[in-house]
């Protein structure tokens, strides 16, 4: 790994990424309009304070996951992946590179969108709000790794988008957002205590629902990266210099 | 400095149940324009993927400047181009190129040679995606020739260029190979054979004829290098 190759790497993906001011907009604007949404259809209810806080961490998981699949498979097919292989660009560079411009782009996403649910939407939380920001961004970087792990399995962009309710909406199922996770059956309990989303909702109902639980949110947010480094890991053994 | 720049021994590709290449042998000289022609589906990309290493292979060896092909060490010493347009749609021509540099640690300078080699200065700051096709892949190309590699491997760099443009491609080659840089040019035009340093002829995965163009022509009395091709098909036995 070269530090200035995956610098330049993720350099390269933010500029393409402001090439594209449509999707910038897409990327800040679309979390603000759903959370605005979900606090006026619960309005005058405790629902919005509940649910809240976990769609605020579920938000960006979906969208870097589906940003980060396409734009990965775009440069598969394009075969500018196959081309940067060639050069002494290494896997890890790429991937890191990746990561760093999505999550840089992530920081932004979870900024707004927590200071849209605190400030315009009313979410109170019990614990520090900081904290609401630093799952969020966790998530989202979840999100762009499993993208990337992800982005290897399919061959066109229709196969990338279809990736997403296959993978990602088992897993808001049984997040623990619809029904607590330990009321669930115990098959499903099991399945959901070894999917990443289950710790991402549990860290940001900690945040919402306790003052004092910083350490055991600091340990989900530490599960949630650990996944997030699994799937990087996962996705560097697809990346393969030689192709049949 | 005998050594060649690339050479293959008994290199077997198999694609699927295809098999691409069945065990080909040849060597491609340092410093000349060497020009890989046939038809599509021939093997060319095959054989050229092969030599930039990222081409599973059955069997054999690859042998580019001294080490084998795809080596970490050479990765800076090799440019590709890839048949289809390989640059960033959506950044600018520089953009792209700053980028290219900055894998193979070439120098600012390098950025503008490359543009003007291609003759793209005038687009510098337009954004491939709304180029041209035939600029598209001109841009590709100067994406290869920042970091001046000594070998360059390119997969039908002039595919849908305007006469001119080939003309001044094919002379931009050769003065790359007279600074001592290997080029390796595939086409299935077969009328850009005699703009080559040396030819090689390849049909069904096997080599037909590695030889000079006038050595060619000389050897198979034809009058242009697509009756010398005709003639050593027909002359082949049959398989």
């Amino acid at each position: 790994m070269k530090p200035r190759l995956t610098l330049a790497t993720a350099g390269r993906v933010l500029r393409q990424v402001r090439a594209d001011p449509r999707t910038i907009a897409l990327l800040i604007v679309v979390p603000c309009v759903l959370i605005g949404l979900l606090a006026w259809v619960f309005s005058g209810t405790p629902v919005f304070d509940a649910i809240g806080a976990p769609l605020l961490g579920i938000f960006p998981f979906v969208v870097m996951f589906l940003v980060t699949s396409v734009a990965t498979l775009r440069e598969r097919t394009s075969g500018t992946l196959e081309r940067l292989l060639t050069t002494p660009l290494g896997k890890a560079d790429f991937l890191l590179g990746y990561a760093l411009a999505f999550g840089a782009l992530a920081i932004v996403q979870a900024l707004v969108a927590t200071g849209f649910a605190v400030w315009v939407c009313g979410l109170d939380p019990v614990g520090p709000t900081g904290l609401l920001v630093l799952v969020a961004v966790v998530d989202a970087l979840l999100g762009t790794a499993f993208g990337l792990f992800v982005s290897a399995f399919a061959r066109t962009e229709f196969q990338a988008v279809q990736f997403m309710p296959a993978f990602v909406l088992p897993q808001f199922l049984l997040c623990g957002l619809l029904v607590a996770r330990d009321e669930m059956p115990t098959v499903l309990h099991w399945i959901s205590n070894v999917l990443p989303l289950s710790y991402a909702v549990d860290a940001m109902t900690l945040v919402s629902t306790s003052a004092d639980a910083t350490g055991q949110v600091l340990g989900k947010v530490g599960i949630v990266l650990a996944f997030a480094i699994g799937a990087l890991l996962l996705g560097s053994l697809t990346l393969r210099r030689r192709t049949a | 400095m005998d050594e060649p720049a690339v050479l293959v021994q008994d290199l077997c590709v198999v694609r699927g149940s295809r098999t691409v290449l069945p065990g080909l042998t040849v060597a491609v000289p340092r410093g000349q324009v060497v020009g890989l022609l046939g038809p599509s589906g021939g093997g060319k990309s095959t054989l050229l993927r092969a030599i930039v290493g990222v081409q599973i292979i059955e069997s054999g060896t690859v042998t580019v400047l001294g080490e084998p092909a795809g080596s970490a060490g050479l990765r800076s010493r090799v440019g590709y181009v890839t048949q289809s347009p390989s640059v960033f749609a959506d950044l600018t021509v520089t953009q792209n190129l700053r980028y290219f540099a900055s894998l193979v640690g070439a120098s600012s300078a390098s950025i503008a040679e490359a543009i003007t080699a291609v003759d793209l200065t005038s687009h510098a700051d337009t954004r491939v995606g709304e180029l041209s096709g035939g600029q598209h892949s001109r841009a590709s190309l100067a994406a290869a020739l920042v970091g001046s590699p000594e070998l360059l491997v390119l997969d039908e760099p002039t595919v849908g260029l305007d006469p001119v443009l080939r003309r001044d491609l094919w002379e931009l080659f050769h003065r790359l190979a007279d600074a001592g840089t290997t080029l390796l040019v595939s086409s299935h035009v077969m009328d850009e054979a005699t703009r080559c340093d040396r030819l090689l002829l390849l049909r069904e995965g096997v080599i037909l004829a590695d030889d000079t163009p006038d050595g060619l022509l000389r050897r198979t009395g034809a009058a242009d290098a697509e009756q010398a091709f005709l003639t050593l098909i027909e002359a082949e036995p049959a398989a």
